[in-house]
């Protein structure tokens, strides 16, 4: 096996040893011991394995037997009974809200008729979640991974290797353009990840089928090419040149030149609102409905050249980086930023947001990596880099590339748990430019300054695709289906914000608002409770006393909602109370670095 | 090194030949589906849209009457045969799958008053202004065979309404009294009264059949059972009802037409204040019938409109006219679900689709998943205000549009005074009365 290993020290990221630590004295006596220990315990378990294996036959054996013999006249009973069982992580993959419980004072206060519906549609919904997981154990495909052997490290092992080992249809996945005249390179993947689009800095831009090869289209624009992005199809992408917008066809044909956008420095894709949006060295924040070809929203973000652009794919809010450090959330509904994070002390290089926006991945000039939960706007991981890095890239399963000057290197659960070394690593000829992971396949493309590399990422692509979503096997016909389908269910840009779920919520605000001005112009209020009055009984049951008593009968009825709710907020008042204290005690426990000076 | 990288078969993915469908392998995985709520709100405003725009309800007219229609009978057993009685006395019987008039002949003298076709759907009988009771064969008379009834039965009053029992020979008429009638005999079995009026329309309950209900002119609904001899109880309204239906599926609940624009759906037992009000038409409302799920009703009225009402929906969902429709007289909920017959004053039956976007003929598989699906979706955001006002939006004829908002000015000034006179006066002294209760003068048993 082939080492690979890293010359220059400029880049080496302290936490990361990718060169091996020179060996020590004790290292090499343990590992021989243990070795021995190993060969000694190894011996003595496969003697007595295979000493218990022998006896378990013979066991099972007579247990058949004994099994067998009574079973001959009886029925048989299902070994599985009910249906089968169904992970619970795969639930939990589907599940879309909790079920209403019936302790809480509102499930009281429901109509016995809307509760009824509520029961019914939360079966529906439970039953299509099973279903869903039932169907998720289903799937063909299965995601990729790389392990190294004992002493290896995952990020020593080379791209050859690994194309090398891998069957040969995947290893041509590897490979390399050299493309040294017009460099350095940005590149895009299309949705389905069949396509990639290249854009050299001095104005290449090309267009390519890269799975099968072949060129679609290559132009040079005679201009600088600031970025490059595929719209909705593969039949029409955007190039940010020099001066203006342009929108090209997969043939190389312009098919406009868009004056409004200026200077347009990065651009991100809405893929299901049909947004474009750039960002503009002259610090506008642009979308340009790409359906219709109408600018949507033009917003003057005063904070300068914006060269640091990513999309929320979850909620489709555009963050911007910013040279002061902080990071910006917008949406075309709004002038002003919707959130403004403070993430680093000097510039921030790159943002990246994971698939189901809950990680934002910030680099900054103060050369750290830093994680946020994007939803609660807290920090959660910072890592130091001693390059910093220029650019970042989450993949559909979670693993992050972050280029380094010339390197790029791949990271596994950075949000979940601290890392301390790179799943991958790999050297290339010019500083990087750009960098994409591909959808649906197991490669990062990199753009660079001597053209383009596509690396095996074992582990990175989601392994199975839903063919009415973006199939990268698609026909003409079937692209042509799916395009007026998408085109029937763009979202308007002003259902854009921070919470997707938002419109599936009851507006409590606006209905008690509604329900003020009825009252006001009713003079009454039709939804109050009717006061009770008891009804006639003969027999003399309707006698003054009685009737007294069945109203406060009545009346206790409520006075017990009421302390209910009451008592339950006790409880929980009690409960958090004594949470606190807990923590409050835990912290007191704990020992802290002073406490040595105390006596 | 233990390496796998994701490496797809092609053939997995693509059909084998052109003659095979293609392949759509499918993960439902959330996070491979962003923006499932605006996606679902997009699509289901969508689907709306488009229920707008296929929303085209009249499929026919059966023109051929010499005079207003004035009353229309289902047949028990044929969906597609309809009878209808105009007000020169004249009797068609329709062929609704051939638009056409399969057969004429003139009944009585004077307007035909009412008709109902025997449970077994070989005869009907038809009542009419000359005091006759007549039963008439399904079948048209041969070749050279006069038109003549199998049983004609000569009244001493006006008949004005008849109804006939759900599985028995007999049947009820109503007109100065409420009449049963054994059809073996040429006297009536039963007669009921209660007060000196006149009924103007008389209904067997389709599920308790012992059960009638009539409507007088003294501004009552008189319940009856048919094996007692005394009525059983009536209400008394502020003002009169035409005619009342019954629902078919919920054998305790009425709803009448009446003549102060509104309709009302009782509950036989608590007849002291009805369940709902149902509000919209803008004149006297002139006939009811309950669809065959007895979820919906159908009523025709004054205005030259016909509207739809879900049975406990207080406002109509649908309202149905033409230019060239007037006054309807008669309306019937087709047996199979789908389709409104209207009579009219200019003459003319019309045949409306029940379900005014609804495709006619049979529907694809994928067809009809499709409009479940979006019929779902449909209902899912209904409440939300971009497409509760595309969904509610009806382009209504002029006059209509405008009684309409004359009867809203009105009644929010008699609200306002009320308010202002409740106000002014000791608390508790003016109570609140809703709207359902101030249509009930009083219940009588």
């Amino acid at each position: 096996i082939t080492k690979y290993v890293i010359v220059t020290s400029s880049n080496l990221p302290l936490f990361a040893p990718i060169l091996q630590p020179p060996a020590r004295y004790w290292q090499e006596l343990q590992e021989e011991e243990r070795k021995d220990e190993n060969k000694v315990k190894n011996d003595a378990e496969q003697s007595k394995e295979a000493q218990q294996q022998e006896e378990d036959e013979t066991q099972k054996a007579k247990k058949r037997k004994q099994d067998q013999s009574p079973s001959d006249g009886e029925k048989k009973s299902d070994p599985f009974p009910g249906p089968a069982p169904i992970p619970e992580d795969r639930l939990q993959k589907f599940k879309r809200k909790d079920k209403l419980k019936k302790v809480t004072l509102v499930f009281h206060l429901i109509s016995l008729f809307l509760r009824d519906i509520i029961a019914r549609s939360e079966d529906a919904s439970e039953m299509a979640q099973k279903q869903a997981a039932r169907f998720d154990l289903l799937l063909p495909e299965e995601a990729g991974f790389l392990e190294g052997d004992e002493d290896e490290d995952t990020c020593m092992i080379s791209q050859e290797d690994i194309a090398e080992a891998v069957d040969i249809t995947s290893g041509a996945k590897y490979f390399n353009l050299k493309l040294s005249q017009f460099g350095p390179y940005r590149l895009d993947y299309s949705k389905t990840g069949r396509h990639l689009l290249l854009g050299g800095r001095r104005g290449h831009v090309a267009c390519i089928d890269w799975t099968s090869k072949q060129l679609m289209c290559e132009i040079n624009v005679m201009e600088s090419v600031n970025d490059v992005k595929w719209l909705h199809s593969e039949a029409m992408y955007a190039v940010a040149q020099k001066k203006w917008l342009y929108i090209y066809d997969s043939n190389g044909i312009e098919l406009h030149c868009i004056r409004k956008f200026n200077d347009v420095l990065r651009m991100q894709f809405l893929p299901y609102h049909f947004l474009l949006a750039t960002a503009s060295a002259t610090s506008f924040l642009q979308y340009l409905d790409v359906s219709v070809g109408k600018e949507v929203a033009a917003i003057c973000t005063k904070t300068g050249r914006l060269d640091v652009m990513c999309q929320n794919p979850h909620n489709a809010i555009i963050h911007l980086g910013h040279a002061n450090g902080t990071v910006t959330l917008w949406s075309p509904n709004q002038k002003e930023a919707l959130v403004k994070m403070l993430c680093h002390q000097g510039g921030v290089r790159s943002v990246a947001v994971d698939k189901t926006g809950t990680y934002m991945v910030t680099s900054g000039m103060d050369k750290k990596l830093k994680v946020y939960d994007i939803r609660a706007f807290k920090p959660l991981k910072s890592y130091f880099l001693p390059a910093g890095a220029a650019c970042l890239s989450l993949s559909q399963r979670g693993l992050l590339s972050a280029a380094t000057g010339d390197v790029v290197q791949v990271y596994k659960d950075v949000c979940s748990m601290p890392v301390t070394k790179p799943y991958m690593a790999h050297r290339l000829r010019g500083t990087v430019w750009g960098l994409h992971f591909c959808p649906f396949e197991d490669v990062l493309g990199v753009g660079h300054g001597d053209g383009f590399t596509s690396m095996l990422v074992p582990g990175a692509g989601e392994p199975n695709f839903d063919g009415l979503d973006a199939n990268p096997y698609r026909s003409a016909k079937q692209r042509q289906e799916w395009e007026v389908k998408a085109l029937m269910e763009k979202i308007q840009p002003d259902l854009i914000s921070l919470d997707p779920t938002e419109l599936a919520q009851v507006d409590q605000a606006t209905w008690e608002q509604r329900h003020q001005d009825r009252v006001e112009v009713l003079g009454f209020d039709p939804l109050a409770k009717e006061k009770f009055v008891p009804k006639y009984k003969k027999k003399g049951r309707s006698s003054a006393g009685a009737i007294e008593r069945r109203k406060k009968q009545v009346a206790h009825e409520e006075q017990r909602d009421v302390i209910r709710k009451s008592v339950e907020d006790k409880v929980k008042m009690e409960k958090e109370r004594k949470e606190r204290e807990r923590k409050k005690a835990a912290l007191s426990t704990q020992k802290s670095a002073l406490d040595r000076f105390k006596k | 090194m233990k390496v796998k990288v994701i490496a797809r078969n092609p053939d997995d993915y693509v059909r084998e030949t052109k003659l095979d469908i293609q392949r759509v392998p499918r993960n439902y995985d959330p996070s491979l589906h962003p923006f499932e709520v605006s996606r679902e709100y997009t699509r289901a405003l969508n689907a709306t849209k488009l229920e707008r725009v296929f929303a085209k309800p009249f499929v026919a007219s059966l023109d051929g009457h010499r005079d207003g229609v004035n009353c229309m009978a289902k047949h028990a057993k044929s969906l597609s045969t309809l009878l209808s009685g105009s007000c020169d006395g004249e009797v068609k019987v329709w062929n609704l799958s051939k638009h056409e008039c399969v057969r004429t002949f003139q009944a009585h003298e004077g307007f035909v008053r009412g008709m109902v076709v025997r449970y077994c759907g070989t005869s009907f009988f038809t009542v009419g202004d000359d005091k006759t009771i007549k039963q008439w064969k399904m079948e048209s008379p041969g070749y050279g065979e006069e038109e003549e009834p199998i049983n004609t039965i000569l009244g001493k009053t006006v008949y004005t309404g008849l109804d006939h029992h759900q599985n028995d020979p007999v049947f009820a008429t109503c007109g100065q009294q409420v009449d049963i009638w054994d059809e073996q005999r040429s006297s009536p079995i039963r007669s009921f009264t209660w007060g000196v009026d006149s009924f103007s329309s008389v209904h067997f309950n389709p599920v308790e059949t012992e059960l009638l209900a009539s409507c007088a002119s003294d501004r009552s609904i008189v319940l009856y059972d048919m094996r007692e001899s005394t009525p059983l109880k009536k209400v008394i309204m502020t003002m009169r009802s035409n005619t009342l239906s019954w629902n078919p599926m919920e054998a305790y609940y009425f709803t009448c037409a009446n003549e102060d624009y509104n309709l009302y759906t009782y509950d036989m037992r608590y007849l002291a204040k009805p369940i709902m009000v149902h509000m919209d038409h803008v004149s006297a409302v002139l006939d009811v019938d309950y669809a065959p799920t007895g979820k919906e009703f159908v009523s025709a009225s004054f205005d030259k409109t016909i509207r739809i009402f879900a049975k406990d929906g207080g406002h109509s969902r649908e309202v149905y006219h033409t230019k060239r429709m007037q006054h309807v007289i008669c309306i019937k909920w087709s047996a199979d679900n789908k389709y409104i017959l209207s009579g009219s004053d200019e003459m003319n039956i019309r045949l409306w689709k029940a379900n005014a976007a609804e495709k006619l003929g049979v529907l694809a598989p994928r067809e009809r998943e499709a409009a479940n699906y979006s019929q779902k979706l449909k209902e899912k955001f209904q409440h939300h205000p971009q497409i509760r006002r595309i969904a509610r939006h009806r382009h209504l004829p002029k006059t209509i549009y405008h009684q309409t908002k004359e009867l809203r000015i009105m009644k929010e000034a008699r609200r306002r005074k009320e308010r202002n006179v409740r106000k002014h006066s000791k608390p508790g002294s003016v109570p609140v009365v809703s709207e359902k209760e101030k249509h009930v003068v009083t219940v009588m048993k």
